[in-house]
């Protein structure tokens, strides 16, 4: 149990996807713009994800390994189809605030990497925990992003505002503002590295 | 179909939504590769190459296949498989052509798969010129002229972030910020002084 639980953990701070890894960074900074859609983007992630590490490791054994990238895509196409078609049925205002992000989960370098790198090799139990610890980091990160981006940008957090006389600066909404909070961000997370080391 | 649109898709693929500075699609090769000229050219020019001819390739399949026979849920998959298998083509052409630009790209060429602009200019070439699943009057063109557009975009940031990165190697900049830190923060400015087309109608 506690090697699974290690599995789990090592996605949200060790190989945390977003500021370690660095990777899937393009719905990182699109939809970030304020909290609500940065938690519908790491669910509908995390569900990809889970599913795609799960049916990948099961089906490793069968997949001849010189189309497995092409075997790989079409599971986790699937999963974005039904996350979409699921969306647009039950939540259309957050379907049309991530727009065309939706479908481009299944380029988003996080999944593919973790079939490649871990599911393909693995158990079916050590993947789902992975999956599951990847989307759960991915989401913290996004979070993390969005609650600076919506806060600073729109002097709100979950559509509450929180000071009354606070002047937010508006660029941190616009795309060169997502930029700016993902660039400063990693630079401050390796000072925090190289002041361990 | 008139000129005045053609126009409007290019200022707005190019400047106003810029595919890597403003959607955001493609980041990973962007700051992976702009750290000189020669090889962000190379990867503009392959991206701008499979952009076009996948935006052509997907309007065939919406148009003709998707549409007729009501599967058009099953978009995401049939785009990036045809995507893929293009991809797998430009890349067996270039190792045939030029061996130095294929070992130099090692990892990212097969990574234009995975790049976002491809498989986002044609979904975004589907929600623009198809309505309630009919083809506007012309949509074959505009899809052409947008996935060349967006190419173009992505090759114009490309170009101007690697010049910004072949001169910012000569500079003393501080550890933390070193490579991708850095690279975002002046993709950043980048993106604010394109805001300046924002508005621009025709």
């Amino acid at each position: 149990m506690k090697k699974y639980f290690s599995e789990f953990l090592k996605g949200i701070i060790k190989e945390n996807p977003t500021f370690v890894l660095v990777l899937g960074l393009c719905p990182t900074l699109a939809v970030s713009v304020s909290v609500i859609n940065g938690i519908g983007m790491g669910i509908a992630a995390t569900f990809v994800l889970l599913g795609s590490n799960v049916i990948i490791s099961l089906i490793k054994n069968i997949i001849p390994a010189r189309i497995r990238i092409p075997c790989f895509i079409v599971v986790i196409a699937t999963f974005v189809t039904i996350t979409e078609m699921t969306m647009k049925a039950y939540s259309p205002a957050l379907n049309r605030a991530l727009g065309i992000y939706v479908p481009l989960i299944v380029v988003n370098c996080i999944v593919l990497g973790r079939a490649e790198a871990y599911a393909q090799k693995q158990t079916v139990l050590n993947s789902l925990f992975d999956g599951l610890g990847m989307g759960v980091g991915f989401t913290l990160a996004l979070i993390l992003i969005s609650g600076i981006r919506e806060f600073l940008g729109a002097g709100k957090i979950l559509g509450y505002t929180l000071f009354k006389g606070f002047q937010p600066a508006f660029v941190l909404g616009m795309p060169s503002g997502a930029l700016l909070v993902i660039g400063l961000l990693l630079g401050f997370f390796n000072v925090l590295k190289n002041r361990k080391t | 179909m008139d000129a005045s649109q053609f126009l409007t898709i290019f200022i707005s693929a190019v400047f106003i939504y810029n595919v890597i500075l403003s959607r955001f699609l493609g980041l990973c090769s962007f700051v992976a590769i702009s750290k000189e000229t020669k090889p962000a050219m190379a990867m503009s020019l392959s991206v701008m190459f499979v952009t076009t001819m996948s935006s052509i390739i997907t309007w065939f399949i919406y148009r003709f296949l998707l549409i007729p026979f009501g599967l058009t849920y099953l978009r995401t998959i049939s785009f990036i498989l045809v995507i893929a298998t293009f991809v797998q083509f430009v890349e067996m052409v270039i190792r045939k052509i030029s061996p130095p630009l294929y070992r130099f790209f090692g990892i990212y060429l097969p990574l234009i798969t995975v790049n976002c602009a491809v498989l986002g200019v044609a979904v975004l070439n589907v929600d623009m010129f198809f309505i309630n699943g009919r083809a506007v009057p012309g949509s074959f063109y505009y899809s052409l002229f947008q996935g060349i557009c967006v190419g173009l975009g992505y090759a114009l940031a490309m170009l101007l972030m690697s010049g910004i990165r072949e001169r910012l190697d000569l500079c003393n900049v501080p550890k933390a910020v070193k490579d991708f830190p850095l690279a975002f923060i002046i993709a950043s400015i980048m993106s604010l002084s394109f805001l300046g087309f924002n508005g621009f109608k025709f």
